[in-house]
């Protein structure tokens, strides 16, 4: 039986403006939804044009989940984005062409070719480089949070993890400490329903992973994570809780993960249907069809928005390939830190 | 000048930079309370109040992951391990996030972890380990380990001031058994720097904390059949001062390296190789090693006795050295 609260959906217009959205926010939130498909599509023709080495992950399926919460976040608010959450990137700000320069590992990119995919954030937007042991962001978090509440600030930090991540130690001492000391910090699962090949009931025993959040003496919600609006408004709702002083929530973005693990994986496990059922629940569509119905959305006016987006990121490809690829004799700069490094927006 | 225990040194390092530092505190199991299971901090609490010294819940994970947050977040947290054998739980938050964080995102992780390490006094394979090596291997992070009270309070300065990561082991049998003439003043020690602990001509023992005062017993058992014994106290082993070890070699022309930990991979083999590369024309002898054997720490006395290297251990390999 479920514990956690399940969230409805969010319905009419006025509901949205009462949750603090006004006309221009819902385009912008519409074209980031836009933009973070749109470079993943791109950045997986790149890697198959054999452009991008390594591997390569997408977060298909969860440009809602990703987009919603971040559009919830303040300004001074700091984050610890993972792989499936580009459109968190996309939403505060990340300029796409750095984004194509780390994917294809060159000088221009936020790691400067150090590190690949996702595995990276612009510290001048509140946002932390995740590392492949996922959960290890969540202690992070909570750490930003603990910060916040020393000095007294009246600023979140928001930590993502999936519903794999959620089966690792890191989460539990992270929930537990942030629970104890009613810290302020969100904690997001997107739980998009394979971990690898690994499906949920494999994962976790409840019926939820917000179910787990009463144990850590917080609230749990779990939300429809193609519900962008629904996804704002329950992120919206934690985020100034925990401002306010009222400690954690743990959101769950239910949705599912619309490609393999990787671009190498054809994800064969998962049952066709299942996918049917949810490329038929598609968040972008969805929400499409929502500003069409509510909130006046014309043809005009959808095609200026997708055209914007196109243009911008065939500027910002041919930007990424004009980088250089980072010098070899750089390799050993910046092992360590000097004093001069931690003026950064960050560390002042 | 205040004489002080290497315990005080540590404890008065901190406070003085609590004091003047308003980014740094304090987080670990039982530290604000209780004072810390060897009592370093006791009395911070009442003195920094509760969220400067914080009582963490048993969760190593979420104290070293914490403070690596905070410190991106412009804090500058010293996290105590109550143990240094419990840093294993946090393995993964000071090699996958802090250590390469500077490195591939840019973001500095100044943070200082106190780890209370070393043997001798029956503490078992969990409370007597010495885990410095298997950090040093790690690119990005800072390994001290003092050895005297007046460096234990310099080189906490230092550490806490450092824009990295830094793991400081105090060894606990050197807690209340060394007292010295601190500085009262706030004052730091740089990395980097070797100490000639003892000044000698015919043997180069390079060590590092309880150790240096393991080997200096041992020359002084020796000065009677007039072996000459230098000893270096590394103080860090990441930097390490590896023109001072070359210089001494060069000077005697026999190294041995002693440590406390066990022999393979241990930091030892780093320095003996890296005297074998640079110094092989300088040497009279082969290059000594002298560690713990490759076993988990025994809890026994008499098992523990043949396992830490002891004063006569050191000084009859100190003579082999010198007659060969």
């Amino acid at each position: 039986m479920a514990i956690a609260r399940e969230a409805e959906p969010v319905g009419s217009m006025h509901e949205v403006r009462e949750a603090g959205l006004d006309h221009e926010d819902l385009l912008a939130v519409y074209r980031n939804m836009l933009m973070t498909r749109a470079i993943e599509e791109r950045g997986h023709i790149l890697y198959k044009q054999g452009k991008i080495p390594g591997s390569f992950y997408t977060g298909r399926g969860n440009e809602a989940a990703a987009v919603g919460v971040a559009t919830a976040m303040g300004q001074e608010d700091v984050g610890t984005p993972l792989h499936r959450d580009m459109g968190v990137h996309v939403t505060r700000g990340v300029e796409p062409w750095r984004i194509f320069a780390q994917y294809m590992g060159r000088a221009d990119g936020p790691t400067q070719g150090r590190d690949g995919n996702v595995h990276m954030a612009d510290s001048r937007l509140g946002l932390l480089a995740m590392v492949s042991h996922l959960p290890a962001m969540l202690p992070v978090a909570v750490g930003c949070a603990l910060a916040f509440r020393i000095r007294e600030e009246k600023r979140v930090a928001v930590g993502w993890f999936g519903e794999g991540a959620s089966a690792r130690g890191d989460t539990h001492e992270a929930m537990n400490l942030a629970g104890v000391r009613k810290l302020p910090v969100v904690f997001v699962c997107d739980n998009n329903q394979w971990a690898y090949s690994t499906p949920t009931y494999l994962e976790y025993a409840t019926e939820h992973v917000a179910d787990r959040a009463e144990a850590y003496g917080f609230e749990g919600v779990v939300v429809d994570g193609n519900d962008v609006l629904a996804v704002y408004r329950e992120s919206k709702r934690a985020i100034e809780k925990a401002r306010a002083g009222g400690g954690p929530t743990l959101i769950e973005c239910l949705t599912l993960r619309m490609e393999g693990h990787a671009v190498h994986d054809d994800a064969f496990y998962v049952p066709k249907d299942m996918f049917e059922r949810w490329a038929a629940n598609d968040p972008i569509e969805r929400f499409r069809n929502w500003l069409y119905e509510n909130a006046d959305l014309s043809g005009e006016q959808e095609d200026e928005i997708s055209a914007g987006v196109k243009k911008l990121l065939n500027d910002a490809l041919q930007r990424a390939e004009e980088s250089p690829l980072p010098e070899p004799s750089t390799l050993l700069d910046g092992v360590f830190a000097t004093p001069e490094d931690l003026d950064t927006p960050h560390h002042k | 000048m205040s004489e002080m225990t290497y315990l005080q040194a540590i404890s008065d390092g901190l406070r003085q930079e609590m004091r003047r530092d308003k980014r740094v505190f304090v987080i670990g199991e039982d530290v604000g309370v209780y004072g810390g299971a060897f009592k370093v901090t006791l009395g911070f609490q009442e003195e920094f109040g509760p969220w400067r010294v914080i009582d963490a819940p048993l969760s190593e994970t979420a104290i070293v992951g914490g403070c690596t947050g905070a410190a991106i977040m412009g804090m500058r947290p010293v996290a105590e391990m109550q143990f240094a054998d419990f840093i294993s739980c946090a393995w993964d938050h000071l090699v996958t996030v802090a250590a390469k964080q500077r490195w591939r995102a840019g973001t500095p992780v100044p943070i200082t972890v106190r780890l209370p390490s070393g043997g001798g006094f029956s503490g078992g394979p969990f409370h007597s380990q010495n885990p410095e090596s298997s950090f040093a291997h790690i690119p990005g992070l800072k390994v001290i380990c003092p050895a005297t009270p007046e460096d234990a309070k310099g080189l906490l300065a230092t550490a806490i001031q450092d824009p990295n990561p830094c793991l400081y082991f105090e060894h606990k049998h050197l807690y209340r058994r060394l007292k010295a003439d601190v500085p009262e003043e706030r004052y730091e020690t740089p990395f980097g720097k070797a100490r000639i602990h003892r000044e000698g001509d015919d043997i180069s023992v390079i060590t590092w904390g309880a150790m240096v005062h393991t080997a200096d017993e041992a020359a002084q058992q020796l000065e009677g059949d007039g072996i000459s014994v230098e000893i270096l106290d590394l103080r860090t082993l990441i930097p390490w001062d590896k023109q001072a070890v070359l210089q001494s070699v060069s000077k005697t022309s026999k190294a041995l390296v002693l440590h406390e930990d066990t022999q393979t991979g241990g930091f030892g083999g780093e320095i003996a190789a890296t005297i074998a590369e640079e110094a092989f024309e300088e040497l009279d002898a082969p290059i000594k090693r002298i560690a713990a054997p490759d076993t988990p720490v025994p809890f026994s006395p008499a098992l523990e006795k043949a396992f830490i290297p002891q004063v006569d251990g050191v000084a009859k390999g100190i003579k082999e050295l010198a007659e060969y």
